[in-house]
């Protein structure tokens, strides 16, 4: 009855994020006394699949073929939940990215699981049941959620557990599930990822801009920054709606929920919509001209000083340091 | 084409969230409800379509009767009809049962819910009514377009995006991109009052999951502030203080 916990990849690797997975599953594993099994669906080298044993893995279901490929939530859940019966497994650990928050509904669902979405800590125990601190009302807050049926599914938010090496001797076992062809449905036409820029969910730092940056002329302070930093970029939601920046950078309340370890606001006045969405970022910059700006009282460290005077400086200071 | 839109009732983004009954109860009073803003992107979507292909919106809602006026409000944006599923929202597994249960016998080409709500934040009913009807889902969707018999939606990835085609029916979440929302005029407030609202008892569902506590954020300690040219001690104090950089 070990942890199952599944492995996503991209085209091939492995993100930081499942190693924390990884991690917490390990955790996980030790507190229910028992091993972690992880699968692995789509080509990835044995050698990456080996890599999972330094965080605790004790052994791989890998699943190849044309046939899983490409990603489709329904043929992958049938996968993970067909494992996870072979395994016996009553709790299967996911990571709560945008394919994750499309798939762990459904395996889920069909094991008639208790799902816990966006898991943030290790789970309480009580009898059989988990108990899962979550985030709720978009960051305002935090849930608890007991996981009462006997099967239970749990996504792990990034960067919410730390990466613990714990090296094990992975065992490799090929697995051939037995998939509707009906799963298939659905055909991905096209893939599109940058690839010279870092991910917004998945990143340490992120340099945000808001309405003191006056236009869209003036995002290169921005991405100075981010880039010394090694950041990703974000904006608040009047910098989206105004056209000046793609929805998808949009943090806060109606757009994504981040929780990096540094996250510095330029230029944003700090609305109660905002905040919720990076609150649980582990450590807060604020550059604002208005000392007013209700941001900097939920701030770590602030500055309150014109944008286009103070960030090209914090810039050259960040270069400095880093000695480039 | 037929289609069914699924809707919460959340608090308005600009509530302070608090709770009572020794913090295992969320406290409603004096709090302004309002349709969740990612299903208002769906709706809106959605009334688009209908108009494309002269079909129709039917909205459906699990909640009790205080959800009646966000409902009202909600017909306002142009769908033809609202069903309210007369019970409490457990958990992500209820309410999805009970729709699914609805939609079965419904014949909706397509099902749209936001891509989350903004209370619970689950992201789970499109999911859910993709593996319970059997159907393929997209829980985060920034773009829908009808193609035929097919529908092409654009979901977000770390760092990038997708296309995707899918048969239908299908189950979609909305995210923004979707639809930009307009208010509703006087015409349509009026409108919607003589629309038909069809109240629907449960169906008997157990719970999964269930809410047993609530926390508030731990509040920060004060803010250390910095002059506008203190720049270089910024970064000596993320790196050796909060040891981010």
């Amino acid at each position: 009855m070990s942890v199952l916990v599944y492995v996503e990849h991209t085209d091939g690797n492995f993100k930081k994020s499942i190693f924390e997975l990884v991690s917490y599953g390990r955790s996980l594993a030790n507190l229910l006394q028992t091993s972690l099994t992880a699968i692995s669906i789509g080509d990835v080298s044995d050698d990456a699949l080996s890599s999972l044993g330094k965080y605790g893995v004790d052994k791989v279901l890998k699943v190849e073929g044309d046939q899983v490929k490409q990603f489709v939530n329904a043929a992958y859940a049938a996968v993970i939940a067909q494992a996870a019966q072979q395994q016996a497994s009553k709790v299967i650990l996911l990571s709560n990215s945008f394919s994750g928050k499309g798939l762990a509904p459904r395996v889920a669902a069909k094991l008639q699981a208790a799902y816990a979405d966006g898991a943030v800590a290790l789970p309480e125990l009580k009898g059989t049941h988990l108990i899962l601190k979550k985030t709720a009302f978009s960051g305002k807050a935090f849930a608890l959620v007991e996981l009462q049926a006997e099967n239970k599914v749990i996504s792990l938010v990034p960067n919410s557990y730390q990466m613990i090496e714990n090296p094990k001797d992975v065992i490799i076992e090929g697995f051939t599930p037995d998939i509707p062809a009906g799963d298939f449905n659905t055909l991905v036409e096209e893939l599109v990822r940058a690839s010279d820029k870092v991910s917004l969910a998945d990143a340490e730092i992120v340099v945000s801009g808001g309405r003191g940056l006056k236009g869209p002329e003036n995002w290169g302070l921005i991405e100075d920054l981010a880039e010394a930093l090694g950041a990703a970029t974000a904006c608040s939601k009047p910098v989206s709606d105004s056209g000046w920046r793609p929805h998808e950078e949009h943090v806060g309340q109606t757009g994504l929920a981040i929780s990096p370890n540094l996250y510095i606001a330029i230029g944003i006045s700090g609305a109660i919509q905002h905040l919720a969405g990076v609150s649980a970022s582990k450590t807060i910059v604020v550059i604002n001209k208005d000392p007013e700006a209700p941001f900097f009282k939920v701030a770590d460290y602030g500055i309150v000083g014109d944008a286009f005077e103070v960030v090209p400086k914090l810039t050259a200071a960040i270069k400095a340091f880093k000695g480039v | 084409m037929k289609i069914l839109v699924c809707i919460s009732n959340v608090p308005d983004t600009t509530t302070k969230i608090s709770f009572t009954n020794n913090n295992t109860q969320f406290e409603s009073a004096g709090v302004q409800f309002v349709l969740n803003p990612y299903d208002e992107i769906a709706l809106t979507r959605a009334v688009e379509l209908a108009e494309e292909t002269q079909g129709t919106v039917t909205l459906i809602n699990v909640d009790e009767a205080q959800s009646e006026p966000t409902l009202r409000k909600s017909l306002a944006f142009g769908a033809h009809e609202a069903i309210r599923i007369n019970a409490q929202a457990r958990d992500a597994w209820f309410v999805a049962n009970q729709i699914a249960e609805l939609a079965k016998s419904g014949g909706y080409d397509l099902i749209l819910t936001g891509r989350e709500s903004i209370d619970y934040n689950g992201t789970q009913v499109a999911a859910l009514l993709g593996e319970l009807l059997e159907i393929p889902s997209v829980s985060i969707a920034k773009k829908i377009e009808l193609s035929g018999d097919h529908v092409q939606v654009e979901r977000e990835i770390e760092g990038g995006k997708e296309r995707l085609r899918i048969p239908l029916p299908a189950v979609i979440g909305a995210t923004e991109g979707v639809a930009e929302p307009k208010i509703p005029n006087i015409r349509n407030i009026m409108q919607a009052r003589s629309k038909p609202l069809q109240v629907v008892e449960p169906i008997d569902v157990s719970a999964q999951a269930q809410i047993v506590g609530f926390e508030q954020p731990e509040p920060r300690g004060s803010v250390t502030l910095l002059q506008a040219d203190q720049t270089e001690e910024l970064v000596e104090l993320l790196h050796s203080k909060a040891r981010v950089i």
